[in-house]
């Protein structure tokens, strides 16, 4: 079937008929130096069949033997998700025949995973708290890449003929798989990306991953099931593979909600399937049933000794994680003295660890918040890029700040500095002196521009004069407009005042 | 205890990722009855107190520093190929055409 | 010349170093032997003429520069063909391989690289190692140098046939249900199976990995301990390779002592269903170890008349799994079938035309075994069973030091004897499999002729795990005590083999 041609419902229809239950399998590939089983080079991006040893291409009389980084980064990404972590546990064989699995068997882990029963908090963003239980994260290897060629599209449809790079194969896995998250209705689609989000911050946190979706290193398949509200059974799942962004897991679970509900409302049963995530339709097709194929016969992977953990090991891991991302939020909050809402929107813009490192250089919270969430966020939209990205440090900004403080520069001004030191005309004195952009506060030319002002309207200057203070502000308006804003409004209206004779009525 | 049979024979084939003639799945079903027939006995012998021995002699936690080690060259991949293209392995089309 | 080839390889490396004789003209007198008789053995599938002189001629010239030099060093030696070599093809006896060259070496090999011993070539087995009679290599059967219409035994059938036939002093064999020591014994030489992680199985060809050991195939009992120190050892890239030094073996064969020492006597291993010429050799055996002062018990291990069906539900199983790589993609043979070719179809092809029916049908009986809703009844009760074996050995290497048996119920059967009734075929792994299950090592020595048909009877002997050095130091008695009784060693005995085709 072509993408997006299914019937749907819309999404409120949907959720008004049925309960959506969801579930995630999201697989994390680890930035260890080596694969999971061999020594080859766990890299990205080189000559293809290049980082292959005899074992990655699983050539005749080769064994596996298993990395320690990752079986240590498996515990921690385990530790951080509340999970308890095995005493013993095994490597199975997941058999199944693909042209990308050298072994036509993966090498994962079965009955007893590292990590099981866990539990993390997921917050959506207007502060509501979603737990989700995580029954299990295991180790397992990543297959080789396929390239589909002939045809029209570059996909496997159509292809004439396939070409494999063994790069990839046995690069460690941590597949982290939550238990069915009832409960979340309308939410479901928010809490898909938010899950997703933090599974995301967790690992690169802890430092195992480098996080990056874009390059496959965080992978999600979503399951999504409805039933009638009121119903305790679970409905028929469907599987949609590797949603690889943020926005995607979200668009696919709302879209696979929509779709299931249709399906239900023609009486139709669901098929459990998997699907096929289409980015360009914004749709899922379908992929193959499940079958006599899904017959994986897992065995205890002979050619591997069991991991035993204990105390000792786990308490040296635990001892070497670092805060978690939400305990560091609570005490972020509490120590800038920003409100929930001020805080949340530091957080959804991406920049607290910018204002954290603001003002850790030297800035008060609630200057480093008016940079980030102000100037910065500003530029970085136009931009299209993350506010970190900009090249923004904070002791750039506390410069700036400095500059304002001391009275050199004025707010408006700072834009314009900020724009010459990121052009690399220097630092902000340097601009602020080649730009020729202090604040006028020689009171000379000031008085020059206060006496004409005044001259121009004499009306103005009487009223003051007679004790209407307020009928300053039309006099410092021309002093400011005469200096094309290069003065300090303050400074300027105390000079009005002296030259009234009205100083000291303020 | 289930008995092996013809059809059983065809659909293991088939997981197995072997072809099989008529022939062939009628010979295999008749040997694979009578050595099933003869093992099958194992599954009556051990209660649940026994636990399984998946490796004759117990070791565990033998782990390999993460450091990176010789690879081959993408010639040396590639040598014993069936076919290749582009320094990549090249296999047929993986569905049938539309 | 021709004496050359009757050595064994301890006399061969006294003769090396004393400078008697060079390793090129012990390397020559070999592939000469081969040549004139392997066509009608037909044990080796490659003969690695080149490199072996090459190598011996390396030794030659070291060994003139005063090097010093392992004391193998220049001892020829064969490899089974399920171990992999550089720049020599490696088969597994199998369509599937044919003319693939490893771009690396098994560990074993690089062991015998560094003890600089010329590498003949590479012997013939029953496809992956599958088999007991070597009738199921690809590549023609392997025939028995006491009778050339019967089997060497296998799956190691040409590593034994080559030493029986004086083609090499020293060869490897795998052992995964016996087949290094079935061969052993229908050959009438020496061969062991070492305490499982005892020799790195990096590099050779996996059929079930949890039963898998490399070892030592020879014409003498301390010839297998020079080599068993060879290539034993710890080594990092096998798992389950243990860390334990290979210990004192040659020296326990040299001393060779079995005063006090209790030997037990397995009751289910004898009686119905071994061949009386058989029963009788092994009778004289035990009162030979009786006279030089051993104590002989009986011991009783009741789970071994599960252990055939233990192990044909792991070893298919492991195996089903371990041969799903030769799909030709990687390597390895690529059939392409008529019509649409998709990979599904090049790989069910490509397996149909590459393997063997004992391969095939193993794959199949491993699939079933390990199938949705039959694995807890099968592959979960044979790991059971194989603790229940293990607790048999346990209990009757409390009572005694080392076990004995008859390696093999008969003598070598006839070719295409057994071809048809793979069962019976299966039986004659009978006294071999508890070891591989236990992952106990296993030695077995020539123990006479069968009076029914004049052909060699096999012993064998058992030893708790890792303690291997027991076999030799009881083998090396026992061989002594029979080679006195015969005026010499068994393998004089045999036929003289007239040139090949």
């Amino acid at each position: 079937m072509t993408a997006g041609t299914e019937e749907i419902l819309s999404f409120e229809e949907a959720l008004e008929k049925y309960d959506p239950v969801l579930g995630f399998e999201v697989h994390v590939e680890l930035n260890t130096r080596t694969k999971m089983f061999s020594s080859a080079p766990n890299a990205f991006g080189d000559v293809p069949n290049t980082n292959v040893t005899p074992v990655d291409l699983g050539l005749p009389g080769v064994l596996p033997v298993v990395n320690r980084v990752a079986v240590e980064s498996a515990i921690k990404i385990g530790l951080a998700l509340g999970c308890k972590i095995a005493e013993k546990c095994y490597f199975a064989r997941k058999n199944y025949f693909y042209p990308d699995t050298p072994k036509n068997f993966q090498t994962s882990q079965y009955e007893d995973p590292i990590a099981y029963d866990g539990s993390i908090d997921i917050e959506l963003a207007d502060g509501t708290v979603f737990t989700v239980a995580i029954e299990r994260a295991h180790m397992e290897e990543d297959a080789g890449k396929l390239t589909h060629m002939g045809g029209s599209t570059g996909r496997i449809q159509g292809a004439e003929f396939s070409l494999v790079d063994y790069n990839r194969a046995g690069v460690p896995l941590i597949e982290i798989v939550t238990k069915p998250i009832e409960g979340v209705g309308s939410r479901a689609p928010e809490l898909a990306k938010a899950y997703v989000a933090a599974i995301r911050e967790i690992v690169k946190n802890l430092g195992v991953s480098d996080a990056r979706m874009e390059r496959g290193n965080v992978r999600c398949d979503a399951n999504v099931s409805l039933r009638p509200y009121g119903q305790e059974k679970f409905g028929t799942r469907t599987e949609t593979k590797n949603v690889n962004s943020l926005r995607a897991v979200e668009h696919a679970v709302r879209y696979e909600i929509q779709r299931h509900a249709a399906v239900l409302d023609s009486g139709t049963p669901i098929t459990q399937e998997t699907r096929h995530w289409h980015e360009d339709t914004r749709s899922t097709t379908s992929g193959r049933p499940k079958s006599d194929a899904d017959d994986y016969r897992y065995f205890p992977e002979p050619d591997l000794v069991p991991v035993v953990t204990d105390e000792a090991w786990i308490g040296r891991l635990r001892s070497e994680l670092p805060e978690p991302p939400a305990e560091r939020r609570k005490r972020l909050q509490a120590d800038w003295g920003y409100s929930d809402a001020e805080f949340r929107d530091v957080v959804n813009a991406g920049v607290m660890s910018s204002v954290e490192d603001t003002i850790a250089a030297g800035v008060s919270a609630a200057v480093a918040r008016k940079w980030w969430m102000g100037e910065i966020s500003r530029r970085a939209k136009i931009a299209d890029v993350e506010p970190a990205e900009l090249g923004v440090t904070p002791e750039l900004i506390v410069e700036l700040n400095f500059l304002i403080e001391s009275g050199k520069i004025n707010d408006k001004l700072s834009r314009d500095v900020l724009d010459g030191v990121l052009a690399g005309e220097g630092t902000p004195t340097e601009v602020v002196e080649k730009r020729g952009l202090a604040v006028v506060s020689d009171d000379g030319p000031l008085l020059e521009a206060i006496d004409g002002a005044l001259a121009a309207q004499p009306e103005v200057a009487e009223k003051i004069r007679g004790g209407k203070v307020q009928a300053v502000g039309a006099i410092v308006g021309g002093v400011m407009k005469a200096t094309r804003g290069q003065a300090d409004a303050g400074r300027v209206r105390e000079l009005i005042l002296q030259r009234l004779g009205v100083e000291g009525q303020l | 205890m289930a008995e092996i049979n013809r059809d059983d024979v065809a659909h293991l084939a088939r997981l197995a990722h072997i072809d099989m003639s008529d022939d062939e799945l009628d010979r295999m079903a008749g040997e694979l009855a009578v050595i099933v027939d003869s093992i099958k006995s194992v599954s009556e012998v051990a209660g649940d107190d026994v636990p399984a021995t998946s490796h004759p002699i117990p070791l565990s936690n033998v782990f390999r520093d993460d450091v990176v080690g010789e690879t081959l060259s993408n010639e040396e991949a590639l040598l014993g190929a069936p076919d290749n293209a582009d320094g990549r392995f090249k296999v047929p089309a993986i569905l049938d055409g539309e | 010349m021709t004496d050359l080839i009757r050595l064994s390889a301890d006399a061969l490396s006294l003769r090396l170093r004393a400078g008697e004789v060079s390793a090129v003209e012990v390397t020559q007198a070999h592939l000469d032997r081969i040549a004139a008789v392997d066509g009608s053995i037909n044990a080796f599938l490659h003969v690695n003429t080149e490199q072996a002189l090459s190598v011996a001629a390396g030794v030659d010239r070291a060994r003139a520069d005063g090097e010093a030099l392992h004391p193998l060093a220049g001892v020829p030696i064969a490899v089974k063909d399920l171990i992999v070599t550089k720049g020599q093809p490696t088969t597994a006896g199998s369509r599937i391989l044919e003319g693939w060259q490893s771009p690396y070496d098994a560990t074993v090999i690089e062991k015998l690289r560094a003890a600089r011993m010329p590498i003949l070539g590479k012997t013939n087995l029953d496809e992956f190692a599958m088999g007991s009679s070597t009738e199921h290599s690809a590549y023609g059967p392997t025939r028995n140098p006491w009778d050339l219409d019967r089997i060497p035994g296998g799956s190691g059938g040409g590593s034994a046939a080559a030493v029986a036939a004086f083609e090499a002093p020293l060869a490897l064999g795998t052992d995964t249900g016996g087949s290094i020591r079935q061969p052993g014994a229908v050959t009438g030489t020496v061969g062991v199976k070492p305490t499982y992680g005892g020799v790195s199985r990096y590099g050779a060809i996996a059929m079930a990995s949890s039963l898998d050991q490399i070892g030592p195939v020879s014409r003498t009992v301390l010839d297998s301990a020079l080599l068993h120190e060879v290539i034993g050892g710890h080594d990092p890239r096998d798992s389950t390779s243990l860390t334990d030094p290979v210990g004192a073996l040659v020296e326990a064969a040299r001393l060779g002592q079995v005063e006090g020492m209790r030997i037990g006597v397995i009751r289910e291993l004898s009686g119905e269903g071994y061949q009386a010429g058989v029963l009788t050799r092994f009778s004289e055996s035990l009162e030979l170890l009786r006279s030089a002062g051993a104590e002989i018990v009986e011991v009783s291990c009741p789970n071994f008349r599960y252990a055939l069906g233990a192990y044909y539900l792991i070893m298919p199983s492991e195996a089903s799994s371990n041969l799903a790589k030769y799909d030709g993609v990687r390597f390895g043979l690529r059939v392409v079938p008529e019509g649409t070719p998709t990979i599904e179809r090049v790989m069910g092809a490509t397996r149909e035309a590459g393997f063997g029916d004992e391969v095939k049908r193993r794959i199949i009986l491993g699939t079933y075994a390990l199938s949705a809703g039959y694995y807890d009844a099968y592959y979960g009760s044979a790991q059971k069973v194989r603790t229940l074996i293990q607790r048999d050995f346990a209990s009757a290497f409390g009572k005694a030091d080392v076990l004995v048996s008859p390696t093999s119920p008969t003598t070598a059967f006839r070719l295409g004897e057994k071809l048809d009734d793979p069962l019976a075929m299966y039986l004659n792994d009978v006294a071999t499999i508890p070891a591989n299950l236990a992952g106990i090592p296993g030695l077995t020595l020539p123990g006479g002729l069968a009076d029914e048909d004049g052909l060699p009877v096999g012993i064998q002997l058992l030893a708790p795990a890792r303690q291997d050095a027991r076999l030799y130091r009881v083998g090396a008695v026992l061989e002594s005590l029979l080679e006195s009784t015969w005026g010499g060693p068994l393998l004089a005995q045999a036929p003289a083999l007239d040139g090949g085709k």
